[in-house]
């Protein structure tokens, strides 16, 4: 997907800055007044609720998507034709959104679909915010050689357009379930964090107080995880939310190209992609998972922008 | 300035192996046998298959190939033959590219004219509602995966509207584009209106700002001159990093509105594991990427005097 | 119509057709309103700056002497700021009366103001001579290549080596002191009758300090312009200055010739401000330093603002704001041009 590439660059520019704001307020304590002003920032942010809300709704029906519907997604009964308008007015119901070309409940089947997406978008961004970052931090922190080998490595990994990359290492897996789309993200996805942690830490590295942690004797280790990882975090974090955003559209597009998730998997993606041969006659069953997926594209990218006008003073 | 351009061309030079390589490995361990899928479901006698995969060189090691293929794509520009039809992956490209490349230039039109419209309005307006407006919009085509898109416009102005057609011809003029072009170009384009957006705010505050004001300049000059000069580095960088961008992201596009443009070939390359066009097409969007991405930062320290290349 | 206009017609004698002060505030007051409360900087504020005269505006950050600066200059951000009551006369017209685009005419033209930091206030991406020709070529409709040489001039005029080498030059190229020469040779392009410098070499090496120091002197006896000095070093204006005033919180607290105010304070800020100067004969005593913070702006003490922070303070402090009066000498005999806003300015002058 085009958007996580993109993002990359855009919150290079617009985030890293945000180092250089924090910078005046650093030190360890004083690190902690620098997230404190931001939650209370966050708190009166609209934005910042609004999200949160509908994430948290994510995550309860990912988890528990019984307590939503008791309609099953893959049992169909062509006794309910898809081409029967549905009832919006039966909230919650299995015909609520109508049915499907194989007369399975679209509301059963949005509810379970969910997980797919929410397991691949954040399960993608803790890999590739452990690895990316770990590498970007070696990159930035030891310089030299080091980070001319990491750094060309970033660029080969960067180069490959990523939908067509993501596209050849799925067709290299028969069976392609969630873990199998996680990996293929991940494997593509990680030089975005690389090169965003990469930045703030030599942003930072420079900053007085590392000269002064470095002069009172502080070890490699000890600079690096009290001084420099909670500072570099913070575009780290803005990023790696908005980007979460775009792999479960990511997901949903690979899936839509038939190298995704396929059937009996349950998810939007594929979902989508059933519905596009009935557009025309029931749009319905391509509309559905479809607001669903912007919908928490929108609360993820919501999130990740909250959270960095909150740590980026200059953006008030 | 020269030193920084050779240093950066050497540079080049193990990225562009290197992702080459990588798409290469990537391609050749896919499984199934494209020369197998060649004789269909009939099937061939074993010495047939064994013959066919040593004229394709197909049966030596996979860093030979790699070698061998690279040394006739740099030395006599043969991207290989493709094995379902024997036509030279050259021609397929040849044939498919222009239409990509139209399409990609459309949006990158588009995406150039309204995003920084867009993000100029917001960004003078910041705060107020014509900004939070815009805020909320680029917001909204933001979340909206580019294949949902494609199908609301379609859906909208093909079926509905019927303003269009819902599938653009085999060689198409600019006007069937259009569309297309929107739906290709819209992510970016809200991307350019929020970075325009942002660094027009920030550099609004800057103190060169408050002396150009104090300088009894017409508003205008102090926005048009003072500001604009200053506010438009990133958003250039970005527009440069898209070219390569649209290229690559065409493939959804391109499928929606079926055109024949890269996208269909990358989807029939990846399915009948045609190793040779899926490694030239990324080599050619690597090479696109490479070099857009120096003259970028080229371009950088002319718009930005303060930068210098050692 | 406008005072454009008016000194248009009457070229020679600097001054124009007006008596009185070049430049009047009266009762000026600007507040902020931010998300937190009304931030109140400048709280009445009046002074007056005759051609050829150097006032000195001293005080700490936060007591409203840049804000001061900025809404004579007209740059304020409004929002957040807004100035709700009071009077800038230039000439005798009232600023805050005109149109944007006779204060934009004023602007550089008339007026003209030299920042702190020069390397921010100077555009990055513009070289130094096209930011200088702009003055020109926006005010006197300059071709490019005539402002050119004018900026080349002014280069030299404020003493930059290799002048004609160096217009093409960007900022970021120029060491600190030559930075802000370039920023002075900017305000000084269109000979303006008043120049407002805020903290002009407080970001410069103290070496560096008195020579662009000497130099805005100097410029400013040959056109005979008048000069507002904003500051809060007390080591700058003492050479310079005619006059100075004291702010604190918003509020002038004390005016005086500038000679007389070093000799006698009447204004315990004042003499706090002069106690936590290093001197040589004191060395090894400890040296003085007014206890406490700046006030905060949003919650500005009741009475005198200073009054927990002043070794003078009681109750009546605490309760009522003191104005600014007239200071006399003990037998009653006038001190000209010398106020103090102290209920206690009696002691503290004669005490």
């Amino acid at each position: 997907m085009p958007d996580v590439t993109k993002t990359a660059t855009v919150e290079d520019a617009v985030a890293t800055p945000s180092v250089d704001a924090s910078a005046p307020a650093e030190k360890p304590e004083k690190a902690r007044s620098l997230w404190g002003d931001a939650w209370a920032d966050l708190r009166r942010n609209p934005y910042f609720i609004v999200s949160s809300v509908l994430i948290a709704l994510l995550l309860l029906i990912s988890a528990w998507p019984t307590l939503f519907t008791s309609a099953s997604p893959t049992a169909g009964d062509l006794v309910h034709h898809f081409l029967s308008k549905p009832e919006l007015s039966k909230v919650g119901s299995a015909e609520w959104l109508g049915y499907d070309q194989q007369g399975r409940s679209v509301y059963a089947r949005l509810i379970h679909g969910t997980s797919a997406s929410v397991t691949v978008g954040i399960a993608v961004t803790a890999i590739v915010t452990v690895v990316g970052g770990i590498m970007g931090m070696i990159s930035g922190y030891f310089g030299g050689m080091i980070d001319a080998v990491l750094s060309r490595l970033t660029d080969v990994f960067f180069g490959i357009p990523f939908l067509l990359g993501a596209m050849v290492v799925l067709q290299a897996f028969v069976e392609r379930t969630v873990w199998v789309v996680v990996f293929a993200l991940a494997f593509l996805g990680w030089t975005q964090i690389t090169r965003v942690m990469r930045g703030a830490v030599i942003t930072i590295k420079q900053a007085d107080y590392v000269h002064a942690a470095k002069a009172l004797g502080a070890g490699t280790t000890r600079i690096l995880f009290r001084h420099i990882l909670p500072n570099a975090m913070a575009p780290v974090i803005v990023v790696a939310t908005i980007a979460l955003g775009g792999y479960i559209s990511a997901e949903a597009t690979l899936s839509y190209l038939g190298l995704g998730l396929a059937a009996p998997t349950v998810s939007w993606g594929v979902d989508i992609s059933a519905g596009v041969a009935q557009i025309r006659v029931a749009p319905h069953v391509l509309l559905w998972p479809s607001i669903m997926l912007s919908l928490t594209v929108l609360a993820f990218i919501m999130l990740g922008e909250a959270v960095r006008n909150a740590l980026d003073p200059k953006l008030r | 300035m020269g030193r920084y351009v050779a240093r950066r061309l050497l540079q080049m030079i193990p990225v562009f192996l290197g992702t080459t390589l990588l798409i290469f490995l990537m391609v050749h361990s896919l499984p199934g046998d494209p020369v197998l899928a060649m004789f269909g479901d009939k099937g061939a006698d074993p010495a047939t298959l064994a013959a066919k995969r040593h004229e394709l060189g197909l049966d030596k090691p996979t860093w030979q190939q790699y070698l061998f293929y690279m040394r006739d794509m740099l030395l006599h520009l043969d991207f290989g033959t493709q094995i379902r039809n024997g036509l030279p992956v050259t021609d397929v490209l040849g044939d498919a590219f222009p239409i990509t490349l139209q399409l990609a230039t459309l949006a990158f039109a588009i995406e150039l004219i309204f995003g920084i419209g867009l993000g100029v309005i917001g960004g003078l307006r910041a705060g107020r509602l014509a900004d939070n407006l815009i805020l909320i919009f680029t917001l909204l085509i933001i979340s909206i995966p580019v294949f949902v898109l494609g199908f609301i416009i379609k859906m909208v102005f093909a079926f509905n509207l019927g303003w269009i057609d819902p599938n653009v011809s085999t060689q198409p003029e600019w006007g069937e584009l259009i569309a297309p072009a929107i739906v290709l170009g819209f992510l970016s384009l809200a991307y350019v209106a929020r970075l325009t957006r942002t660094s027009m705010a920030e550099n609004l505050r800057a103190d060169y700002m408050r002396t150009a004001v104090a300088k009894g300049l017409p508003r205008r000059r102090v926005i048009g001159v003072h500001l604009m000069r200053n506010s438009m580095i990133p958003v250039i960088t970005f527009l440069g990093t898209d070219i390569g961008a649209l290229m690559g992201g065409a493939i959804v596009t391109e499928s929606i509105f079926n055109i024949k443009g890269v996208g269909g070939v990358i989807a029939e390359s990846i399915s009948r594991r045609e190793g040779a066009t899926l490694v030239g097409l990324v080599t050619i969007l690597v090479i696109v990427y490479l070099v857009t991405s120096l003259l970028i930062d080229l371009l950088y320290a002319v718009l930005d005097p303060r930068i210098r290349y050692a | 119509m406008s005072i454009i206009d008016k000194t248009a017609a009457v070229p020679a004698p600097r001054g124009g057709d007006h008596t009185g002060p070049l430049l009047e505030v009266r009762d000026l007051h600007v507040e902020f309103h931010t998300r937190d409360g009304v931030a109140k900087a400048v709280n009445g504020v009046n002074y007056s700056v005759n051609a050829g005269e150097t006032l000195a505006v001293l005080g700490e950050s936060g007591s409203g002497k840049s804000v001061t600066a900025q809404a004579i200059m007209g740059i304020l951000d409004m929002p957040p700021g807004k100035i709700p009551q009071g009077e800038i006369l230039f000439r005798g017209e009232d600023m805050l009366k005109m149109s944007e685009e006779e204060r934009r005419k004023i602007r550089g033209r008339k007026i003209a103001m030299i920042f702190q930091d020069a390397l921010s206030s100077l555009n990055p991406v513009l070289t130094v001579g096209y930011q200088l020709g702009e003055m020109f070529r926006v005010h006197h409709g300059m071709s490019k290549k005539d402002a050119k040489v004018k900026a080349i001039e002014l280069m030299d005029k404020v003493k930059i080596p290799a002048a004609k080498a160096r217009v093409s030059d960007y900022p970021h190229q120029f060491s600190g002191g030559m930075r802000q020469r370039i920023m002075i040779a900017m305000a000084l392009a269109l000979e303006p009758d008043l120049i407002i410098a805020d903290e002009p070499t407080t970001a410069l090496d103290v070496t560096v300090q008195a020579q662009v120091m000497d130099l805005l002197a100097e410029l400013q006896q040959e056109y005979n312009m008048g000069l507002i000095l904003i500051t809060h070093d007390l080591g700058v204006v003492a050479d310079v200055a005619d006059k100075i005033a004291v702010m604190y919180a918003g509020r002038i607290v004390e005016q005086a010739p500038v000679h007389e105010l070093y000799k006698r304070p009447a204004h315990p800020y004042t003499r706090g401000l002069l106690d936590s100067i290093p001197r040589l004969d004191q060395k090894g005593q400890e040296l003085y330093a007014i206890k406490g913070l700046p006030p905060n702006l949003l919650k500005v003490p009741t009475g005198c603002a200073f009054n927990p922070r002043c070794p003078k303070a009681d109750d009546l402090c605490r309760t009522e704001i003191p104005a600014l009066v007239p200071v006399t000498e003990q037998n009653g005999a006038d001190l000209p041009g010398r106020k103090s806003a102290c209920h206690f300015w009696k002691e503290t002058i004669h005490g």
